[in-house]
């Protein structure tokens, strides 16, 4: 960031704190950015002539007599074609080593849509995930989070749902990813050849925790281009938003906030939700859809963080690891999509409601029975079946591995089901079973 | 001379503007940046400066900009065109609205000035009127719409003149009226109120005693809300509050339903977009939409706005209740509202209650149930606001201040619980936990006993008290085991089923199970008590539990056939059976 030769430039701080410092400026906008020292910093209090800004990269080392430059902007992103196939960090600088992007300017955070410009999300993402399409299908439009302990393979699986869906886009928002993981993602997409679908906002936890603020911005920027101008479908993947809402918390501590539950920022569900809501179906095709990830502490999901998500997205995805069949599978108890019934029997099959929902209940019985089992009980012929049909259902529908289209994977359940039970105990519509209940 | 002001301060939205003159508490200004004006409250004032939350984001905003009061507070237009509207937190017509996004102080009215509205005098020359008194109407999507004299107008007026039955637009004198001092004011068909006051202009507001058919079971039948009552639906995410709510606002029998979409998803105000303009309003044939007013502040639009968009509902609530309407009022979700309280209290640096929420949480929210309710206007008529608002706790915690606030101001209490929506129990609505304190009422007794029959009551307490023993006897089998406890245990366990399964569960994406009407309900619910009071005769528990299952299925088809139909009546046959197999006569 050079300066110009026509821009004031102060150099007298009175105030440092861990993430903030605050000096004396006039004609200064309300979240416009400065440098500090060369370090990027953006404007959150301006009283009188006291302005006080928020140093991304912390104030560790900074002097009193710092040259700080005010830039007259909000924090922007030139958007354009050139972003696709970019690694970018939170301030959207190339970290590839290749050239700066050419593109309109453009502030990030931007407003809101107009909710009567929406359109009632009405399209099917297919991922191949039998535990995701089948039980809890994705729409395009839906904001959607992994809710993850840390040692889950969530990154991977989230890595295999961008692959598999038939977007145009992809924007990976990373926020205090390893280094190992950005390196994972940057394979991954290299591999599988679809790098120029893909933009990607990086901040590693080699890098401070305050810029992670920015990703998400940066990310959902990015995607409104392609959506609205391109009319694009775009997937944006944001990892880990625990991890963002932790920097919300640290920010709002340095500002002397009164903290609300679990230490965060009483306007936490505000922050969250003007990220995910950014998610939306445009009437002309463009569409924006999120996959998060929310870590969990424990699986605790009355903490702050997934709770207050939780009231924003539409649904939540669990993964847990089935040890009867040593694969990490979609939980189908936990696990929802709020806009499954969106596109369920309208655009895949129309035995699909009835299907999900009959093997559901079955996987239901088995786990009673296994509960049986545990305590010392006797198990009868129907529990044995249960039992049974769980382990080939965990192992040929809810694993993550799998990898089948929405009738193949209807086909399969259906199988599954015959061969563990008689059509009585499905309670499937007559006209249904008659249907596709295998012959043989 | 209006007050001028300059920016001094800026965090986030609160900006702290020094004042040239005097200003009000609640009164709105307006900042200048840039082309923009920024519309904003006062809240606060110290001195000569003016603490104002902004209802818009404040980038780029500087010190020394300047601000300009409008000399009234928060206000809204009132008057024929709101109905079908979808309006934003402060009355903007989302609709009127340019481009894909919403632009920074931009400001547009949900009523057009250019539309004839065909007037009907209902006042005469030399009629002594005052305040919210009928003047004339006007046909509003086939819904007499009353022109009144304004709120704010006080004590008598005499008619002097009033227009001729014909078309008119909403600006037009309509008529003029003397005061006691003679003087002449003109009126037109719109007027302004300010939102957070509200309007008493009727004669009295006695406890509300009438039921409001909801055509949900678990509502209706075990805790019925009334016209003019206040209810709230608390629950964790996943539990089904806005499936329970959008239910309600279609099938409740009001004469007008307003929605306020208070810091929820913004796809599921479009799915009311979507969805009402197609469906049909069960008691009058017409298109749902028709009747609606959706007031909608979703959770990425500006905070301020939010906690004002549930007044702005209010007030709309109360100018259609004083042209003697039954209206709804439905708010998803009053917890963003107070989080909305929360996030303003933090930066003026109040000093926190519980959970960080202001002090005065719990008396803001009791005086806003307080504004529902049934009221005798001055001509005798009657309106009302029913209530019902939805409460997102923390975590699902039902002790948090929201929660807690609400308890103490609504009258009815849905209580969704996590457990019953994980088996599938929907509407989740713990029948135990949950209240409606209007069945106490003996005004709503004797008005019950007309409307559907004197052993109604006994009835709904008799299913109650059986719920109950159900869920007490079920802990003893838990504890025991199945043999350990005596054959009639079961048998009680199974009749609180057959309850909760045909009676208080009910499908909301089934055509025919979805509503259910009042008659319906009682015919239903006859069937069901005599069942619960027959003995039955059973050698063993597993045949308990085998006999009720089918038993339970076949009153559960009856329920998804239309009533009376010859599938209702095959299937009641077989019911009829299936008793007589085991029934002690």
């Amino acid at each position: 960031m050079a300066t110009k030769a026509f821009q004031k430039i102060y150099t007298k701080i009175t105030q440092i704190t861990k993430a903030t410092c605050t000096l004396k400026a006039t004609n200064v906008g309300y979240d416009e950015l400065a440098t500090v020292d060369g370090k990027l910093a953006q404007v959150v209090k301006i009283m009188g002539e006291d302005i006080t800004l928020q140093v991304f990269g912390g104030t560790e080392g900074l002097r009193t007599n710092a040259e700080v430059v005010f830039l007259g902007k909000a924090p922007t992103l030139r958007v354009g074609d050139q972003l696709s196939g970019r690694f970018f960090n939170a301030f959207g600088d190339p970290i590839d080593g290749g050239p700066v992007p050419e593109g309109r300017e453009v502030e990030i955070g931007g407003p809101s849509v107009n909710p009567v410009r929406r359109k009632q999300p009405s399209e099917l993402i297919a991922t191949g995930i039998a535990g995701i399409d089948l039980n809890n299908t994705l729409v395009s439009g839906q904001k959607i989070p992994f809710f993850a302990d840390p040692d889950q393979p969530y990154n991977q699986v989230m890595a295999n749902v961008a692959l598999r869906a038939q977007t145009d886009k992809i924007i990976l928002g990373g926020m205090g990813l390893t280094n190992d993981d950005y390196l994972y993602f940057k394979n991954v997409f290299s591999n599988a050849g679809v790098l120029d679908h893909i933009v990607s906002f990086v901040n590693t936890t080699e890098n401070p925790p305050v810029e992670r603020l920015l990703i998400p911005d940066m990310a959902l920027t990015a995607a409104e281009y392609f959506a609205v101008e391109k009319h694009e479908k775009v997937l944006v993947l944001l990892t880990d938003m625990t991890l963002y809402a932790d920097a919300l918390s640290i920010v709002s501590n340095r500002m002397d906030q009164i903290p609300s539950k679990d230490s965060m920022p009483g306007s936490l569900y505000s922050d969250l939700a003007k990220i995910y809501e950014k998610a939306v179906q445009f009437p002309d095709g463009g569409s924006i859809t999120i996959i998060a990830v929310t870590t969990l502490s424990g699986g605790d999901i009355t903490h702050a963080i997934p709770d207050n998500t939780g009231y924003i997205t539409e649904g939540q995805l669990y993964l847990r690891r089935d040890s009867d069949v040593g694969k990490v599978i979609v939980d189908p108890f936990r696990s929802l999509s709020r806009l499954k019934q969106l596109v369920a029997g309208k655009k895949t099959r129309e035995d699909h409601p009835q299907v999900m929902n009959a093997a559901v209940r079955l996987y239901s019985d088995a786990a009673n029975a296994k509960t049986k089992l545990e305590n010392g009980f006797d198990l009868s012929d129907y529990d044995e079946r249960a039992l049974a049909f769980a382990k080939e259902y965990s192992k040929e529908i809810l694993a993550v591995d799998v990898n089948l289209d929405t009738t193949e994977m209807l086909d399969m359940t259906w199988r599954i089901m015959a061969r563990n039970f008689r059509v009585e105990e499905l309670n499937i519509k007559q006209q249904l079973v008659d249907k596709y209940f295998p012959k043989n | 001379m209006s007050t001028k002001g300059t920016v001094k301060g800026i965090i986030s939205n609160l900006v702290i503007v020094t004042v040239d003159g005097p200003v009000s508490q609640n009164e709105i200004c307006y900042i200048k940046t840039g082309q923009t004006r920024l519309m904003a409250e006062v809240i606060k004032v110290i001195g000569a400066d003016a603490y104002v939350q902004v209802f818009e984001s404040t980038r780029g905003l500087k010190v020394g900009s300047e601000a300009e009061f409008s000399g009234h507070m928060l206000e809204v237009a009132l008057g024929p065109g709101l109905l079908s509207r979808n309006l934003d937190g402060l009355e903007n017509d989302l609709d009127k609205m340019q481009g894909v996004f919403l632009r920074r102080g931009e400001y547009t009215s949900p009523l057009d000035e250019d539309k004839l509205w065909q007037f009907k005098a209902l006042a005469k020359v030399g009629d002594t009127v005052a305040a919210a008194d009928w003047l004339g109407e006007v046909d509003e999507n086939f819904q007499p719409h009353k022109i009144m004299v304004p709120f704010v107008f006080e004590g008598s007026y005499t008619v002097k003149s009033i227009v001729p039955d014909g078309e008119y637009r909403i600006n037009d004198t309509i008529a003029v009226l003397t005061d006691a001092s003679g003087k002449e004011v003109g009126v037109t068909m719109v007027q302004h109120w300010p939102v957070k006051r509200a309007i008493t202009a009727y004669r009295e507001k006695p406890r509300p005693f009438r039921l409001l058919e909801t055509g949900v079971r678990i509502i209706d039948i075990a805790n019925p809300i009334v016209e003019g009552g206040t209810g709230f639906i608390p629950g964790p995410f996943g539990t089904g509050k806005t499936v329970l709510q959008h239910a309600i606002s279609k099938q409740a029998e009001a004469d007008i339903v307003i929605m306020a979409a208070c810091g929820e998803r913004a796809n599921e105000v479009v799915e009311i977009f979507t969805e009402f303009p197609e469906l049909v309003d069960p008691h009058t044939g017409r298109k749902l939409m028709e009747r609606t007013i959706i007031v909608a502040n979703t959770s990425n639009m500006p905070v301020a706005a939010r906690e004002a968009s549930v007044y702005t509902a209010m007030t709309i609530a109360e100018y259609y209740r004083s042209m003697g309407l039954k209206v709804l009022l439905m708010a998803d979700s009053t917890s963003r509202w107070a989080q909305a309280l929360r996030e303003m209290s933090n930066r003026l640096e109040e000093l926190p209650g519980q959970d960080a929420f202001p002090m005065d949480l719990s008396a803001i929210i009791s005086a806003f149930y307080g504004r529902a309710g049934y009221v005798f206007l001055n001509n005798g008529h009657t309106g009302s606001i029913t209530f019902i608002g939805t409460v997102s706790p923390a975590g699902g915690n039902l002790k948090e201040p929201v929660t807690e606030g609400t308890k103490k101001a609504a009258r009815c209490f849905y209580a969704l619980e996590q457990a019953r929506a994980d088996r599938k129990r929907y509407p989740a609505v713990n029948p135990i936990d949950s209240y409606s304190k209007y069945i106490e009422y003996p005004e709503f007794e004797e008005y019950i006993s007309k409307l559907i029959s004197p052993d109604w009551i006994p009835m709904v307490n008799e299913m109650k008290t059986l719920m109950q023993r159900g869920k007490e006897v079920q802990e003893q089998i838990n504890i025991l085991g199945d043999d350990g406890v005596p054959l009639d245990y079961h048998l009680t366990f199974w009749k609180s089923e057959v309850v909760d399964f045909v009676i208080l569960q009910q499908d909301a994406f089934d055509k025919v199970d979805s509503v259910c009407p009042i008659e319906r309900q009682q015919y239903m619910l006859q069937l069901v008590i005599g069942i619960t009071r027959t003995q039955f005769k059973f050698d063993s528990f597993t045949e308990v539990m085998d006999y009720f299952k089918r038993m339970i299925n076949i009153l559960r088809q009856m329920n998804y056939s239309e009533f009376q139909s010859d599938d209702f009546k095959r299937f009641e046959q077989e019911l009829e059976q299936i008793i007589s197999e085991r029934a002690i006569r």
